[in-house]
């Protein structure tokens, strides 16, 4: 208990995951929607963290390094086309965003 | 000499493709000729591999190509020329060309020239590869072709209905039976293990003699449908409603020859079962005797000529049974020459005529007609055996040795249908070409054909009337590769009493017919004189009843029985199983349409539960790979390989 | 002890805050919460030893991408609740969890059957950032410098894409002048 191990960080990493996709589904806020995949992002980057810890190996690190990279400029490009909807159409509400129906 | 092997093999096809092309459209002159022309290259061809042969030179055996080759299975695309064979092909392109000349002039009004000379080409090629191939699936192939190409020339006339039904009615029927012929090639494959006709043959002795008959009976099965044996009779007849020239080619000279040329080719074989061979030559000698009584009342010209072919092939069956493998090859080749001249002589007739078929409203055609007249008296006198026409040396030949094999009764049956054979051809000939001139009632100015159309058939002519005399150089060039059995009479006085006797039986045949049916008394006969209400003439008129038979009790019950499987097996389980998985798919569709709102959000819980979905399967995988030993395990202890 | 005792404390607050950035109504409170949870997280690099990576934590997250958000979220109306999805709480859940899971399973699996090897093994002596930058410029060179024109491209496209006609408000214009202005310039992309 008191030795924090890989598989403290794996389940740690599990739960902030799930509460992660709930918030993918649950949120209807676009922007709500742009936090909960930060939440999936980062909590990818503990697990790549730990086991690179756990095993020895630089891997890992570099893999979260990349993807905070990542990261960083989806939220650019996301925030930026979010503006622009939200300009067009006055929300960012994921409902409404209806024009991909067949 | 290969090269030869393959002109002759595929000029026809040539042609056929030549014709083809020109198939829809209107009568060009071109397409006939053409592929006549190659025909004649291809009987050039023939005739330098047969003087080859002739003079001493090595059988031509070619593998052209690769055809099947999976694992101990190998057939190739082979082809031999050898004294069987090269005789058929001398058959067949002789009279095949004739038959294309001729047919530029008998079908020279019809509005689908074009695609007869293609069907007739194909029909060529095909028979070519049937009697070249060295092994049975290229025989089997050929086959199926000429089955293929008589079933679109009897039906060539496709607007009229009997047409169409007498094509499907032949097609039908040579399907039934190629199903046993192909059970006999299944048979030699899985015993001796190869098709080629060398090798196959080479293992048979070693066989046992119970597959051994097995083989015999269904190779012939598949004979008998090709040569319209009885009980498969009955196309033959009703294959008269194809064009005269395709009645010639087809069901006279080569396609209904092919199922003696089967037997001969399988001599080995047939040596080996005896019994066989006399089930062969019995039922022969009956096929004869009954297709001859059936053309003795028969008042249409050209089946009169296609029960007479029907009897032919009885003899050739009769001689192939009984080991006389040459005499039935040499009857088959004097046939084919004498029986086309008939049936071309019958199509100038018809054409003449205006497609009446009925000899009672014709007599004394011999004045407008008098070539056809001469011909087909010619070819007539043939037929009936008489000296030194070429159907004395090839069917008397067959009587001598149903003689001195001892079968007797074979021998009274084969004598008296020579007898009965005698009767209808003069009958016919009486009927068309003498007596009072009775088609004038139907107002008919008949005419005599083409010059062209004369001059093609003499070649028919001569051959039928000297055909006999190559009998030796026939003998000595065919033994090299069939069972070399001369027939002799034994004592010098039983020959001649038997051959004077013979023809003596013949001619008076003959006479008779000239008697009944030559003087000026004849009038179409309207069903109510004497003879006509006897019932052995009304046996003999409804061909014994058999189509009849067959239609009460095999085609109507199968027709009620289709009915019954279509409404019951095929509506409601068939199709309703088919319906059903296309409702299922289309009713999952319809309700998971909804799934596609074109809500972002909806779509992102699908992506969700799509991911879960790849990911389990990814840990199963993964499970699957980590424990494969243990799963194997299990599996082997379930009995799973 | 003080590994065990830091995990337990930083796990708790980490999960909190994520969990309020998820469930909370109100924008303002979500992202304080994002910020807060990044930077907790940044404490895990720290523990693990992994500090380059760490720093990279508060530096982008809480500073350059939180910054982008919170500029972000100028342009929108804030202050109104945010409305929740009416949905099935089993069905969201249990995928979400399930989801997690598989993928921990999936990640751990090669670890349990033992069968990975150190790539790039950490070299004794040398601190975590110059370790890093060893295999960051030798063997990831080229990912890395894609990652950069990556993130010069994000910049550009971002700039473009929100700051044109950062003087109009097109949401009170009337469609008719929507469409004049789009005629006007035709050209450019995205309106």
């Amino acid at each position: 208990m008191m030795e924090i191990g890989l598989n403290h960080y794996l389940v740690l990493s599990t739960i902030l995951f799930s509460i992660g996709l709930v918030g993918v589904i649950r949120r209807k806020n676009l922007l709500m929607l742009f936090f909960a995949t930060e939440i999936l992002l980062n909590s990818v980057n503990i697990s790549f963290a730990a086991i690179s810890h756990f095993y020895g190996d630089l891997t890992g690190q570099m893999f979260a390094f990349f993807v905070i990279a990542i990261a960083a400029s989806e939220v650019a490009v996301g925030l930026g086309l979010l503006i622009v909807w939200h300009k067009r159409h006055g929300n960012i509400d994921l409902e409404q965003m209806s024009t991909m129906r067949g | 000499m290969e090269l030869y092997l393959y002109i002759a093999l595929f000029s026809p096809l040539v042609g056929s493709l030549f014709a083809a092309l020109f198939a829809a459209s209107p009568k060009s002159l071109i397409a006939g000729v053409v592929p006549s022309l190659l025909l004649f290259t291809s009987f050039v061809a023939s005739t330098i591999l047969l003087v080859n042969i002739l003079s001493g030179g090595d059988i031509v055996h070619v593998e052209m190509m690769t055809w099947i080759a999976t694992g101990n299975l190998y057939i190739p695309f082979g082809f031999v020329v050898d004294q069987v064979s090269i005789t058929m092909m001398m058959v067949v392109t002789v009279v095949s060309t004739v038959v294309h000349v001729y047919s530029i002039g008998y079908m020279d009004h019809d509005k689908s020239f074009n695609r007869f000379f293609a069907w007739l080409s194909a029909f060529v090629f095909s028979m070519m590869i049937l009697v070249m191939s060295d092994n049975f699936a290229g025989l089997f192939i050929g086959w199926e072709g000429v089955g293929l190409c008589s079933w679109g020339l009897i039906g060539f006339w496709y607007h009229k209905e009997s047409a169409t039904w007498a094509a499907n009615e032949a097609f039908i029927m040579n399907r039934i039976a190629d199903l046993g012929m192909l059970i006999g090639i299944f048979l030699v494959y899985w015993n001796t293990g190869t098709l080629q006709y060398d090798e196959a043959f080479a293992v048979m002795p070693a066989l046992n003699s119970e597959i051994l008959t097995w083989m015999g009976i269904f190779l012939f099965v598949g004979a008998m449908g090709k040569s319209a044996q009885f009980p498969l009779h009955t196309w033959l007849a009703d294959a008269m409603e194809g064009p005269t020239p395709v009645s010639a080619l087809i069901h006279a000279a080569t396609m209904v020859t092919a199922g003696v040329y089967l037997v001969v080719r399988a001599n080995p074989l047939y040596d080996l079962i005896p019994h066989v061979g006399l089930f062969i030559a019995s039922l022969g000698a009956f096929v004869a005797l009954f297709a001859a009584s059936m053309a003795l009342v028969n008042r249409d010209m050209k089946r009169i000529i296609a029960y007479s072919t029907l009897s032919q092939l009885g003899y050739m069956f009769v001689a192939a049974g009984l080991g006389a493998y040459w005499v039935a090859l040499f009857h088959l080749m004097a046939h084919a020459f004498f029986k086309a001249l008939l049936f071309l002589g019958a199509g100038n007739v018809m054409h003449a005529m205006h497609d009446e078929l009925d000899p009672f409203k014709m007599g004394g055609l011999k004045k407008p007609l008098k070539w056809t007249f001469i011909m087909m008296t010619l070819a007539s006198v043939a037929l009936a055996g008489i000296y030194p026409f070429a159907g004395f040396f090839s069917k008397d030949l067959i009587l001598e040795v149903s003689l001195i094999e001892h079968h007797y009764i074979i021998y009274s049956v084969l004598l008296f249908t020579a007898g009965l054979t005698a009767f209808y051809s003069f009958r016919l000939v009486a009927l068309i070409f003498h007596g009072e001139e009775r088609y004038k009632l139907f107002g008919i100015d008949p005419h005599e054909a083409y010059k062209f159309v004369l001059i093609a058939m003499s070649p028919l002519l001569i051959l039928a009337i000297i055909a006999g005399s190559f009998k030796m150089t026939y003998f000595e060039m065919v033994t090299a590769v069939l069972p070399a059995t001369q027939y002799h009479v034994h004592s010098v006085v039983t020959y001649w009493i038997m051959t004077i006797g013979t023809q003596l039986f013949v001619l008076l045949a003959i006479a008779f017919a000239y008697k009944k049916y030559a003087n000026n008394r004849i009038t179409v006969p309207n069903g109510t004189s004497k003879m006509e209400n006897r019932l052995c003439y009304k046996i003999l008129s409804n061909q014994y009843y058999i189509p009849y038979v067959y239609e009460e009790y095999i085609s109507k019950p199968y027709r009620e029985l289709s009915e019954v499987f279509w409404k019951h097996v095929d509506m409601k389980v068939v199709d309703a199983s088919v319906d059903g998985i296309a409702n299922i798919i289309y009713s999952t569709g319809e309700k998971t349409r909804t799934m596609q709102s074109g809500n972002l959000s909806t779509m992102l819980k699908w992506m969700v539960a799509g991911t879960v979905a790849l990911l389990s399967l990814a840990v199963v995988f993964g499970l699957a790979v980590r424990y494969s030993d243990e799963i194997k395990l299990i599996f082997s202890g379930l009995g799973v390989q | 002890m003080f590994e065990a005792i830091a995990f337990y404390l930083f796990a708790f607050l980490t999960i909190s805050m994520f969990y309020i950035t998820v469930t909370t109504s109100q924008a303002l409170y979500a992202l304080a919460a994002l910020a807060a949870g990044m930077i907790f997280i940044s404490a895990f690099f720290f523990i693990l030893g992994a500090d380059f990576l760490g720093a990279i934590q508060i530096v982008v997250y809480s500073g350059a991408v939180m910054a982008l958000y919170a500029f972000g979220m100028m342009f929108f109306d804030t202050t109104r609740d945010i409305k929740e999805k009416q949905g099935n709480r089993a069905i969201v859940f249990g995928l979400s969890t399930i989801a997690a899971t598989l993928v921990v399973v999936i990640f751990a699996a090669p670890m349990v059957s033992n069968n990975i090897t150190a790539l790039y093994p950490i070299i004794e002596g040398a601190g975590n950032t110059q370790q890093v930058g060893m295999v960051l410029f030798t063997k990831y060179l080229v990912p890395f410098e894609v990652a950069a024109v990556m993130l010069l491209v994000a910049m550009i496209a971002g700039i473009v894409l929100a700051g044109k006609k950062m003087d109009l408000s097109l949401t009170l214009m009337s469609d008719d002048e929507v469409m004049k202005l789009k005629n006007e310039q035709n050209k450019k992309v995205l309106l």
